[in-house]
């Protein structure tokens, strides 16, 4: 079954966390957001204000994957970048494996310095996600997930009314 | 793919809604949205044409509760029914945790039942995954209208692998819930073997 979990520890999320703080500073984003190919919010940075970041995870993963699969039909196997620039606000969204990088940034910064901040910093995200796919393997493997061994009871509270 | 965040503890898991055109996909999500308290849910989102058809998918994100101090959060999602968007369809499906087929129990869509079952269990194996090994719940839906198949029959038609069948209105909220809760409880039992 190719649909296993990912784990991230506390240690990687933080670590994620710091990674994306400097992109943001380095590419005077407004906000950096790191999304599971699947729509899943991983971690975000920045100016939030009210702004539905799980929507805008969720719409990011849709769009790639729509843009993936024109990719497809013309015969390129992914584009690795797609950008998007508003009158105010602009994004700009790097794919890196199953991640994707996404920020959100309007007149203090460009185009070009968030292409080539993101870039810069996807191959140290690279790296931590080949550790987290290690680390979700050896979860696994050790049956430490947090629902291992879960009861019908536990389960259940979930669905008794309140 | 199910998602387990130690820092924020979160368990994050996606359920697909599936089904012909007009099977009331949509309509399932929109009552648990409409059910469900603001602190329990975000936005629903519905990339939908002018004439209200999903265009691509709605979405909509489901807190159940809390177990064993981990925040367990589903992704609701839809995929467009109409035959042309085969395309769209199948990227939904990417990392889907659990499966709900919303079949229309009207006798003239049973044709249509029919294909968008086996056009699931095709777009699933592009992805690997496998109905049968899959957390899955059919609902018969429609089961208000007139023209409806008797249960028994549909389900000897429609159900693959003993999967819980529930019959639903949704457009008034039968079923609806016991069809999220089957899917759910499902989900959350393969993290148990995970």
């Amino acid at each position: 079954m190719p649909n296993t979990p990912m784990v991230i520890l506390e240690s990687r999320f933080h670590h994620i966390k710091a990674l994306l703080a400097r992109l943001r500073l380095d590419s005077s984003a407004r906000l950096v957001v790191l999304v599971d190919k699947d729509g899943q919010q991983i971690a975000v940075h920045g100016e939030l204000g009210d702004l539905d970041t799980t929507s805008l995870a969720s719409l990011a993963a849709g769009n790639v994957a729509a843009t993936g699969g024109m990719a497809k039909l013309i015969g390129e196997n992914e584009f690795p970048t797609l950008s998007h620039e508003g009158e105010k606000e602009s994004i700009h969204i790097c794919v890196i494996g199953r991640v994707l990088l996404l920020v959100v940034f309007d007149d203090r910064s460009s185009l070009g310095l968030v292409k080539l901040r993101s870039k810069q910093l996807s191959h140290e995200l690279a790296k931590v996600f080949a550790e987290i796919e290690k680390e979700s393997a050896a979860a696994r493997a050790n049956s430490s997930l947090p629902f291992n061994g879960i009861t019908d009871e536990e389960i259940d509270s979930l669905f008794s009314p309140a | 793919m199910t998602f387990i965040n130690y820092a924020s503890r979160e368990i994050n898991c996606k359920i697909v809604y599936y089904g012909p055109g007009l099977c009331g996909k949509t309509t399932n999500l929109q009552f648990i949205y409409d059910s469900t308290a603001a602190q329990a849910k975000g936005k629903l989102i519905s990339l939908a044409t002018e004439a209200d058809r999903t265009l691509f998918f709605d979405f909509m994100p489901l807190e159940l509760g809390t177990v064993r101090g981990f925040k367990t959060r589903f992704h609701l999602y839809t995929v467009p029914g109409q035959v042309f968007y085969e395309a769209s369809r199948k990227l939904i499906l990417k990392g889907v945790d659990g499966v709900v087929f919303v079949a229309d129990s009207q006798e003239e869509r049973m044709d249509a039942n029919i294909e968008s079952l086996y056009n699931l269990e095709e777009n699933l194996r592009t992805y690997g995954y496998e109905l049968m090994k899959l957390p899955y719940v059919l609902q018969l839906n429609k089961r208000d209208l007139p023209n409806v198949i008797p249960t028994d029959e549909l389900t000897t038609e429609l159900q693959r692998k003993g999967e819980p069948v529930i019959e639903a209105v949704a457009s008034t909220g039968a079923g609806v819930f016991d069809t999220l809760k089957a899917v759910a409880k499902q989900v959350l039992t393969e993290l148990r073997k995970a």
